[in-house]
């Protein structure tokens, strides 16, 4: 198998996996209850003739056939739906808070990547000393409390109690910042949310790096490197931790489509105003299709992240290229 | 005569089984806290102080800790202690219900397609891929949003999200379990294809079934105190994260530290307790644990 083979193979499997996740979601969020019409106008005087207007509208007085060609025509369209809550276009309401989460995620992220590696990395390379086991049990322990547990425990502490940061939100309300100002007030309240997600992945990224530090310090050329001489410290960086960082990076691209997802409870706790805490409001107001171009936009994100890992791989990879499927 | 012969062979090995894990200490640790908690759901009744539905009087809104109310009282002056008590019978019962629902189905899936290979196979493990694509959580709330608030929605949707997970698990065992000679022996004296699966090679998977089942009871009680806390529990049956989601939602949260940090305090103590008992089965399943720690 060419590479150009593996490029085609791996796009059209996305494109099917989309129009599966397409198909999924009409199919559940017909299972909604209640009329989507009198959900959209809460008015009981409207009169049936204006209803019967506004199903043919939405496509809704077709069969449920017919409603799901519409529904696909629509989409292709970037059309989404209206908004119950907000009556507006679920396109338009959730575009205007992806900045905030990509800010938010890719900066955590970030943290978590390097500093979790760098933990991982010395973790391994102590093996079997106390510190080891201090890491070892820390990140554990940080892996088992639930992110939004997390995010409320340090709310209490240093907003409620210590009133170090704020409780919540992007910038403070009213205050009329521009400029450097206005990004120092997005830092600072962007630092409890970010420090919650940082600890919800940093557990991640510590065990793998230290797991595929210990299978590369195993290695021969390792031995070779000591035998020729050289420093600790050279062989640290140069030799182990080079070739110990490819699943690191595997697991970022898995995590960057997953980790919109898992901003959902970070960014409910803390009122951040990114497409988590949109979830949160379009459950708590029973907005169905707010919910369904959410789920939509999660579920072909994460498709989309996988792709790009895949095709980074089948560059890298040299096996790949050579032929062959992994079995 | 075999049976009962088989049935003392199993029952040894079960005792063994038990008394290792007993001796590793994660397991021990893990197993003394799932106890305790088993035992509050299940004495809940007598353990409560308070009935923990019954809205107080107005001058017992949000009182702290003290000798009447055990760990204070919340916004509508329920006793935060007794609805700890009763919160505890909604996580383990989501909990285990949700891990024996997802095991069941994920391994019965994993088994077919592990056995048979070819197009059923292909097309099962078609399937497996998808779901595991699925983002979980948005997931899980998108169904449990439609479905409504209610405990066995709960299982449901955690349930159908997870069973991937073990169908791709069992499936990697059985495929490797069907090429062993024992499974040739039995199909030269003429066993059918679900002799082969349910006598021959189930009682294989039964340990990972067993231990992929107390991995799956930390995922669904995570996932129920996600789903209750974002709001979507059941009204009717009061859950830690239910009850942190009327904290939060109450604005009050900053004031009354011990309505919030029990409930956070048991599910996570309640999620490590059963992630010990996890990597503990583990450990112990592992071939050779016995000899090397000397048993």
């Amino acid at each position: 198998m060419g590479l150009k083979e593996f490029v085609i193979k791996k796009i059209i499997a996305a494109i099917i996996t989309i129009f599966a996740i397409v198909s999924v979601n009409f199919v559940i969020f017909r299972m909604a209850p209640g009329d989507p019409v009198r959900m959209m106008f809460r008015d009981p005087r409207i009169s049936g003739e204006q209803m019967q207007l506004i199903r043919e509208k939405f496509g809704l007085d077709k069969p449920l056939w017919g409603q799901f060609i519409f529904y696909l025509k629509e989409l292709s369209h970037g059309d989404l739906g209206l908004s119950f809550w907000q009556r507006r276009p679920v396109r338009e309401v959730i575009a205007e808070r992806i900045p905030q989460t990509l800010l938010l995620v890719l900066t955590a992220l970030a943290i978590a990547m390097i500093s979790g590696t760098i933990l991982g990395a010395f973790s391994g390379w102590k093996r079997g000393t106390r510190v080891d086991s201090f890491i070892l049990a820390l990140s554990l322990t940080m892996y088992s409390i639930p992110a939004f547990s997390l995010g409320i425990i340090l709310l209490l502490i240093f907003a409620y109690t210590l009133s170090i940061f704020p409780l919540g939100g992007m910038t403070t309300p009213a205050s009329g910042l521009t400029g450097l100002g206005y990004w120092k007030d997005v830092l600072w309240h962007m630092c409890l949310p970010a420090f919650s997600i940082v600890m919800w992945y940093i557990g991640e990224y510590v065990l793998l790096t230290r797991s595929s530090m210990l299978d590369t310090l195993r290695k021969d050329y390792i031995l070779t490197a000591r035998a020729k001489g050289l420093k600790e410290s050279t062989i640290l960086i140069n030799h182990a931790l080079r070739n110990a960082l490819l699943p690191v990076i595997t697991i970022t691209g898995v995590n960057i489509g997953f980790a919109v997802c898992g901003v959902i409870e970070v960014e409910t706790v803390f009122s951040w105003p990114g497409i988590g805490r949109l979830v949160y409001d379009a459950v708590m107001k029973r907005d169905y299709p707010l919910l369904q171009g959410l789920f939509l936009v999660f579920a072909i994100s994460v498709v989309l992240a996988n792709l790009v890992i895949d095709l980074i791989y089948g560059y890298i990879d040299p096996r790949i290229k050579v032929g062959g499927e992994k079995k | 005569m075999t049976i009962s012969l088989r049935f003392l062979r199993r029952l040894k090995k079960l005792r063994e089984f038990f008394s290792l894990l007993v001796r590793n200490r994660m397991g021990l640790v893990g197993l003394a806290i799932i106890i305790f908690f088993l035992t509050l759901a299940l004495f809940a009744p007598f353990l409560r102080t308070v009935n923990p539905t019954k809205v107080g009087t107005s001058e017992n809104i949000l009182l702290p800790p003290s000798s009447q109310f055990w760990l204070g009282t919340d916004d509508l002056a329920k006793d935060v202690w007794s609805q700890i008590v009763y919160g505890s019978r909604i996580s383990l019962t989501v909990g285990f219900l949700a891990a024996i629902i997802t095991v069941f189905t994920g391994s019965l899936i994993g088994l077919i397609a592990g056995f048979y290979g070819g197009k059923i196979g292909e097309v099962l493990m078609r399937i497996v891929d998808f779901f595991m694509m699925l983002p979980m959580l948005p997931l899980m709330i998108v169904l449990a949003a439609v479905l409504g608030p209610n405990i066995w929605n709960i299982i449901f949707v955690i349930s159908i999200v997870s069973w991937p997970t073990t169908a791709r698990v069992i499936r990697s065992q059985v495929l490797s379990l069907k090429e062993r000679t024992f499974i040739e022996a039995a199909r030269c004296i003429g066993a059918s294809d679900s002799l082969l699966m349910f006598g021959e090679i189930l009682p294989n998977v039964v340990p990972i079934m067993f231990a992929e089942s107390v991995l799956m009871v930390t995922e669904a009680i995570y996932a129920e105190a996600v789903l209750s806390f974002l709001g979507l529990g059941d009204p009717m049956n009061i859950s830690w994260g239910m009850m942190l989601h009327f904290a939060f939602e109450s604005g009050t949260m900053g004031k009354a530290f011990w309505w919030v940090l029990p409930p956070i305090a048991c599910i996570v103590i309640l999620i490590i307790g059963f992630t010990f008992l996890g990597t503990a089965i583990t450990d112990v399943l592992e071939p050779g644990y016995k000899e090397a720690h000397g048993f």
